[in-house]
């Protein structure tokens, strides 16, 4: 792989590593801990607030004329859609089906969801999409005939839900090299109620949780050539990791471009997520979906009546991706402490950066706020085939079905404080950090391994440092 | 040894303070740090505050339950006057959010079961259009209401399934606001002969119970001689303390007060985003909000007089004192002078030049500007507060 990004930050970095440390910065391979212990991961957008809502603060560089925008877009992040028609007609037209009826649903207090206990449970953090094999002339994939493209497991009322889900799952014992035991929760599905008949035979699924909404905006405003000057797509520098661009449909522009968004880094734009989410999760339409979502067998759907074409106007549209944007990154904490100096070593040191690619200068950006601002994400924002323990087989554009999106680690140790729990990964199986990694497979299997073979301190300071972050 | 003791403290203190620069006269003659009494005077306000409002919830209380003994339009119009007096005693309290105080502390706040909003009407009741909507009507899956039901289920699966509090008990009083202009007109009959009244009228019941228990339990946190929060807060130091309460009104200065509460109605035009959509009583609680704010900058709460915020920054810059107080007392006048009902300035006929828009905006507009200032004026005093 190809770590040409490491060029870009450099100035940057090295110039943080001589103050602290007066050590000069050559290539990457010098990159050090010290460099890795810095308070603003957002820039200057970083709010320094560590309590549960951490996730949920304005970046701290808007003017007030934009914090008033953050402020609209904010409530209708919170707002429940209601059955169209509806005296409150700023906010009919869930559905017809659905999986939840707000953005804060899923993505409570900004944050992160979590798989749901059992079927009845009101947790609505998880969502399973579903497609036949094959893609369109857009290059995305194919939703199923009868169920669409996504499972809604609630509808509006005179209108069925297509079905719901179960989730069971099976323990797999390993140890680390010293000897101490671990267990990970290995999932399945099962599919009940169905509708409108079984699924079809072919039918391939991917179950998604909510990611936290924090510093999107920052990465969209990384240069597109940054991301790309790391893909590595045929593993020409032998490191066994190779880093691929997905190349999704911009509907906006009407063109095919870098995916940056979703799990396996579908959407290229975070408007064009954020309509996708609210035309598959609740049901609104809106400049970019201009129909509901109903398959032509589901007919009391399709005959609903609707809350305006489109549900959401543009001029909402902009404001709710607005707020999406401007979402503030938590500040690092515990940067003084050892054992947070020591895991941020262990990380460089199991190869994490390697795709977990810490930090960014970002270029410009039409909200001044995000230009050109030093961040630590810790994200390639490219895909990785991460082995089949966590595949979902389920393509979606170029990425296939045992690629993964490598997800950005910033705010992660505040999930815990924001959304009471420490559910990890695509469909939040692991169940603390520490199954996070072991989870990792694939192009991420040396570096895996590397945490393995661990002492039990030195996975304590890794684990300190990711919770710092 | 216990005199001898206390000289000698007294004596660090007069050296630490004459060092710093930041103490001033008591009126007995003795030397006192200006930011210790700010912050003991902020707790004696607080517990005076909140005491007030428990009392006017009591009485609120009392008409509920009266009304629900006889339900009658003139009973309802009781109770519903008894919830706007109490709802003017809540709102000043709301400067003692925002920092993890036992208002909104994350174990145990009952902030979200006091006062969350906007809500989602059909989650409690039945709307237009959906007559089955709702707790009250789900007697198969909630047959019966009780507190530990509508308390569980608040802000159940969204933020906006909000199932007690102010709003929920508004809700229940005045009903939706279908109107232009006016408030929502709930019909008495809702507690006598519509379908499961007597749902409706236990729900309203617990909804105002569960409130005064959540409110005794901020008067108490906040009491005097016991070991609770206030004993807690006095202990910490002042400056922790002093970054507390000045986060508290500048995150509700902007961020609640100027952002959520009025920008968003404001742009949107949007009846269902003003504060109390129900009652109309929108720019009762702009008024409340704000005077929380100057109360706490000028140490005035009424009953309790003492140092203020303001005295401790006029210690290190008095013209900033001056600018801010002059600020604060503009936002509180200037909302003062918003028209009621707020929701006259949201319909989608009335221009941005009208004299009611434009109140509404200069309100935002001073709110914004005090809130920069609440950040200089922190930093000035040695604090750095984050607000949104």
């Amino acid at each position: 792989m190809f770590r040409g990004e490491w060029r870009v930050t450099c100035a940057v970095v090295s110039l943080a590593a001589l103050l602290i440390s007066g050590i000069g910065c050559s290539d990457s391979d010098d990159l050090n801990a010290e460099a890795l212990l810095v308070a603003k991961l957002g820039g200057e957008t970083t709010a320094f607030t560590e309590n549960r809502n951490a996730f949920s603060m304005s970046a701290r560089n808007l003017t007030n004329s934009e914090r008033r925008t953050f402020e609209v877009g904010d409530s209708f992040f919170e707002q429940n859609w209601v059955t169209a028609p509806a005296s409150t007609d700023a906010r009919d037209g869930l559905g017809p089906t659905f999986n939840a009826l707000s953005c804060s649903s899923c993505h409570v207090l900004d944050g992160r969801g979590k798989p749901p206990e059992n079927a009845d449970d009101p947790e609505r953090g998880l969502l399973i999409r579903l497609s036949v094999p094959g893609t369109n002339a857009k290059g995305a994939p194919i939703g199923d005939p009868n169920y669409g493209n996504q499972l809604q497991d609630r509808a509006i009322n005179n209108v069925e839900p297509e079905g719901k889900f179960a989730i069971t799952y099976t323990e797999i014992n390993g140890n680390y090299a010293d000897g101490e035991p671990y267990t990970l929760l290995m999932p399945t599905y099962q599919f009940m109620e169905l509708a409108f008949g079984e699924l079809s035979e072919n039918v391939m699924t991917s179950p998604r949780v909510a990611p936290a909404v924090i510093g999107m905006g920052l990465l969209e405003a990384i240069d597109e050539a940054d991301i790309l000057a790391q893909a590595d797509p045929n593993d020409e520098d032998g490191d066994g990791i190779s880093g691929r661009a997905n190349m999704v449909w911009d509907i906006e522009r009407g063109i095919a471009t870098l995916g940056r968004f979703g799990w396996k880094a579908n959407a290229p734009n975070i408007k064009q997520q954020a309509l996708d989410a609210f035309a598959g999760d609740i049901g609104i339409t809106s400049e970019q979906h201009l129909d509901e979502n109903c398959p032509p067998v589901q007919t009391a759907c399709s005959a609903a009546p609707n809350g305006g074409e489109p549900e959401i106007p543009p001029a909402r549209a902009e404001r709710l991706a607005f707020y999406t944007r401007t979402l503030a990154v938590p500040a690092m904490r515990n940067i003084e402490e050892r054992e947070v100096r020591k895991g941020a070593e262990m990380f460089l040191k199991a190869g994490c950066a390697a795709c977990h690619t810490p930090s960014y200068t970002t270029g410009t950006h039409d909200i001044a706020a995000l230009s050109e601002q030093t961040i630590f994400p810790y994200t390639d924002l490219l895909l990785h085939d991460m082995g089949e323990g966590l595949a979902d087989g389920r393509p979606d554009f170029l990425a296939s079905g045992s690629e993964w999106r490598t997800p950005p680690l910033w705010g992660i140790g505040l999930v815990e404080r924001v959304n009471n729990h420490t559910r990890f990964l695509h469909d939040g199986r692991a169940r603390n950090l520490a199954e996070a990694i072991l989870w990792h497979g694939g192009e991420a299997e040396k570096s895996r391994d590397a945490f393995r073979n661990m002492s039990k301190t030195e996975r304590a300071a890794l684990l300190a440092f990711l919770k710092s972050l | 040894m216990r005199k001898s003791y206390l000289v000698g403290m007294l004596l660090v203190i007069v050296v630490a303070m004459t060092a710093f620069g930041c103490y001033r006269a008591g009126d007995g003659g003795e030397e006192v740090d200006v930011k210790r009494q700010a912050v003991e005077n902020y707790a004696d306000g607080v517990h005076a505050l909140y005491s007030k409002s428990l009392s006017s919830t009591v009485q609120m209380d009392g008409a509920i339950d009266a009304f629900l003994a006889d339900p009658t339009p003139a009973s309802l119009e009781a109770a519903k006057r008894a919830w706007l007096l109490a709802r003017d005693d809540y709102g000043p309290t709301e400067a003692f959010r925002f920092y993890g105080g036992p208002i909104d502390n994350e174990d145990d706040g009952p902030e979200g079961l006091i006062n969350a909003w906007p809500l989602d009407e059909a989650y409690i009741d039945y709307v237009d259009g959906d007559p089955d909507a709702g707790i009250v009507n789900m007697t198969e899956q909630y047959p019966e209401i009780t507190a530990d039901l509508i308390v569980s289920l608040n802000e159940e699966g969204g933020e906006e399934n909000v199932s007690t509090g102010w709003h929920a008990i508004e809700f229940l009083l005045w009903g939706q606001d279908l109107n232009a202009i006016g408030p929502g007109a709930r019909p008495a009959d809702d507690y006598t002969t519509a379908k499961n009244a007597d749902r409706r009228g236990k729900y309203l019941a617990t909804a105002s119970d569960v409130l005064v228990g959540h409110m005794q339990g901020l008067v108490d946190a906040w009491a005097l001689g016991r070991s609770n929060y206030r004993a807690a807060f006095l202990a910490l130091d002042d400056d922790e303390a002093l970054t507390h309460i000045i986060t508290g009104i500048g995150e509700l200065s902007r961020g609640e007060l100027a952002g959520e509460r009025m920008t968003v109605a404001y742009q949107e035009r949007s009846q269902e985003d003003e504060h109390s959509c129900f009652s109309d009583n929108t720019t009762a609680d702009i008024v409340g909000n704000a005077l929380g704010i100057q109360m706490v900058l000028m140490g005035e709460y009424g009953s309790v007089s003492g140092v203020g915020i303001l005295d401790v920054v006029a210690e290190e810059d008095s013209d900033l004192a001056e600018t801010l107080k002059a600020q604060v007392a503009a936002s509180v006048n200037l909302a003062n002078n918003i028209p009621a009902p707020f929701d006259n300035h949201l319909t989608d006929t009335v221009p941005d030049s009208a004299p009611g828009r434009s109140a509404v905006l200069r309100t935002i507009e001073s709110l914004e500007n005090q809130t920069d200032t609440i950040v200089s004026a922190a930093t000035a005093i040695g604090i750095t507060i984050s607000v949104s």
